[in-house]
């Protein structure tokens, strides 16, 4: 063995941390799970094209999970709020930077999205706070049908809930607004995580990039056409 | 052609510092940006005012002394350029040009357009460098170099220490400089004995003077005089995260080892 001195693993994670990379470690890494999340997400919504039966059927079975369902529920809370905390952290640093602004700045080749990434994340965090208050507490009403107990266990009316709450414009409005930021965020997210993390390659980086520009916009795509069929389908209120 | 200016005079670190408008008349396609403020400084000089403070030093774009904000882009509008290798064709007859000094909590001004970058300095004392005895040289091609790497090293190498990455970048970040410095020893053998230390010591120090992160923007490499590219900042990245994750660094701020005189260029 040699004999060179290691610190131990806790201080040193802990010292990792303190430095801005170890932040972005975090964001990164819990990015990962919330992107693997909204697009099992999607998958589930996605099921409104097969009709009422399928998409409440899913709920049902969701429901009949409760252990995967809560652990499912605590990681992504831990990820949101370790998301939010580090990308606080990251934003108090880098606000001391520069006490005194420029009279005339221009921002020459900056995406629209990777200098919005700090007002898009605070808007969308909002809208899901609504979101589940909307579809899964039913706290906002809109016609939210809670479950009730049927033959075969609980019933679920997620279609309905969805389909009540999408006829409302302003609904399906903010939730588009929402999902056009979050496309925003995933556009300049994805690919960055990788290069904060120190993953970078000549060739493979700008593919990175492209893919990272269509898969936001495959995301937004799925999202966004739900409530557009909704209110096309069973018109608005 | 006759040009209106508009430039940051600040008499000393302790002014506040203001916009002044002044007109610089029968300039010369041919001229150099820093030879036009040369002009217009004359003439103040011939009315008994001060003249404009900058940097300047070799006016070849190799020193890295000049640069300041023309029109709110560090070195002006022309790409890969620094402002001594700026020329005057590239402006029109009549334009209004704004020209402040970088801004940065790490590079407080010390009069008009001059701005202390000796944070730069303490982070190359970090750790920007080889430990190898002098005296006698050792043979030229006695330690063989991948010819990618010797590209690669030699690109990064390029760096001129401007400080225009820091200027531009809406974060502050000095990634792209610290980067570049990490990239370019990180990419030889002869780097490698130091280069987990160099990476935990450089970034720990660059964070210290008061720099902001990096968020992967890209607008430092669009005005980097040396087109210095985003890709340093991941090896730095890459490098300072084997560092921890080896544990022969101590990869947060070491109170062990305190940097020489930390953040001595805020405290003015
Ligand atoms: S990386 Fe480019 S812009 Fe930054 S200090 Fe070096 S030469 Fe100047
Ligand atoms: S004066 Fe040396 S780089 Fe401009």
């Amino acid at each position: 063995m040699s004999t060179a001195a290691v610190e131990p693993r806790l201080k040193r994670t802990w010292g990792l941390y303190e430095v801005y990379i170890g932040k972005k470690l975090v964001m990164a890494g819990t990015g990962v799970v919330l992107v693997l999340y909204i697009i099992g997400h999607l998958l589930g919504n996605l099921q409104i094209y097969a009709g009422p039966e399928q998409m409440n059927q899913y709920a049902a079975f969701l429901h009949s999970q409760p252990g995967l369902l809560w652990t499912a529920r605590i990681v992504l809370l831990a990820a949101v709020g370790a998301h939010i905390w580090s990308s606080f952290l990251l934003w108090r640093d880098k606000r001391r930077a520069r006490p005194i602004g420029y009279v005339k700045k221009d921002d020459i080749p900056a995406s629209y999205a990777s200098r919005t990434m700090m007002w898009s994340g605070p808007i969308i965090a909002a809208f899901v706070v609504f979101h589940v208050l909307h579809l899964t507490t039913g706290d906002v009403g809109l016609g939210f049908q809670p479950p009730t107990a049927g033959p075969t266990g609980e019933a679920f009316y997620a279609y309905e809930n969805v389909v009540n709450g999408f006829r409302y414009p302003a609904v399906s409005a903010a939730y588009i607004f929402a999902i056009a930021l979050l496309t925003m965020h995933l556009y300049h997210g994805m690919w960055s995580m990788f290069q904060s993390v120190g993953i970078s390659h000549p060739r493979y980086t700008p593919l990175l990039k492209s893919l990272a520009h269509v898969f936001s916009i495959a995301i937004a795509a799925g999202y966004i056409s739900i409530p557009v069929y909704v209110m096309i389908r069973f018109g608005v209120k | 052609m006759n040009l209106i200016l508009h430039v940051w005079r600040q008499k000393n670190a302790k002014d506040p510092g203001r916009m002044v408008r002044y007109e610089a008349r029968n300039i010369s396609a041919h001229m150099s940006f820093l030879e036009m403020l040369d002009v217009v400084n004359e003439e103040l000089i011939a009315r008994g005012e001060e003249p404009i403070a900058f940097d300047h030093d070799c006016r070849e774009g190799i020193c890295g002394m000049c640069g300041f904000m023309i029109n709110g882009v560090a070195h002006g509008p022309e790409r890969g350029t620094t402002v001594c290798q700026l020329h005057m064709r590239h402006f029109k007859d009549g334009d209004e040009l704004y020209i402040e000094p970088w801004r940065s909590r790490a590079f407080p001004v010390i009069k008009d357009l001059v701005v202390d970058r000796s944070a730069f300095d303490r982070i190359i004392a970090a750790g920007g460098y080889i430990s190898v005895r002098t005296g006698s040289a050792p043979d030229a091609n006695a330690i063989p170099v991948p010819k990618e790497n010797a590209e690669l090293a030699m690109d990064a190498a390029a760096c001129i220490a401007c400080g225009a990455c820091v200027a531009q970048c809406p974060n502050g970040s000095a990634a792209l400089f610290t980067g570049a410095k990490i990239a370019h020893l990180g990419l030889l053998p002869q780097g490698q004995p130091e280069r987990d230390r160099r990476a935990v010591a450089m970034v720990v120090q660059m964070t210290k003077e008061g720099f902001g992160h990096c968020t992967n923007i890209g607008e430092c490499e669009a005005v980097c005089p040396k087109e210095i590219k985003l890709d340093v900042i991941a090896r730095m990245h890459r490098d300072y995260l084997h560092a921890a994750w080896t544990g022969r660094q101590k990869p947060g701020f070491r109170e062990d080892q305190p940097a020489e005189e930390p953040m001595a260029g805020n405290r003015r």
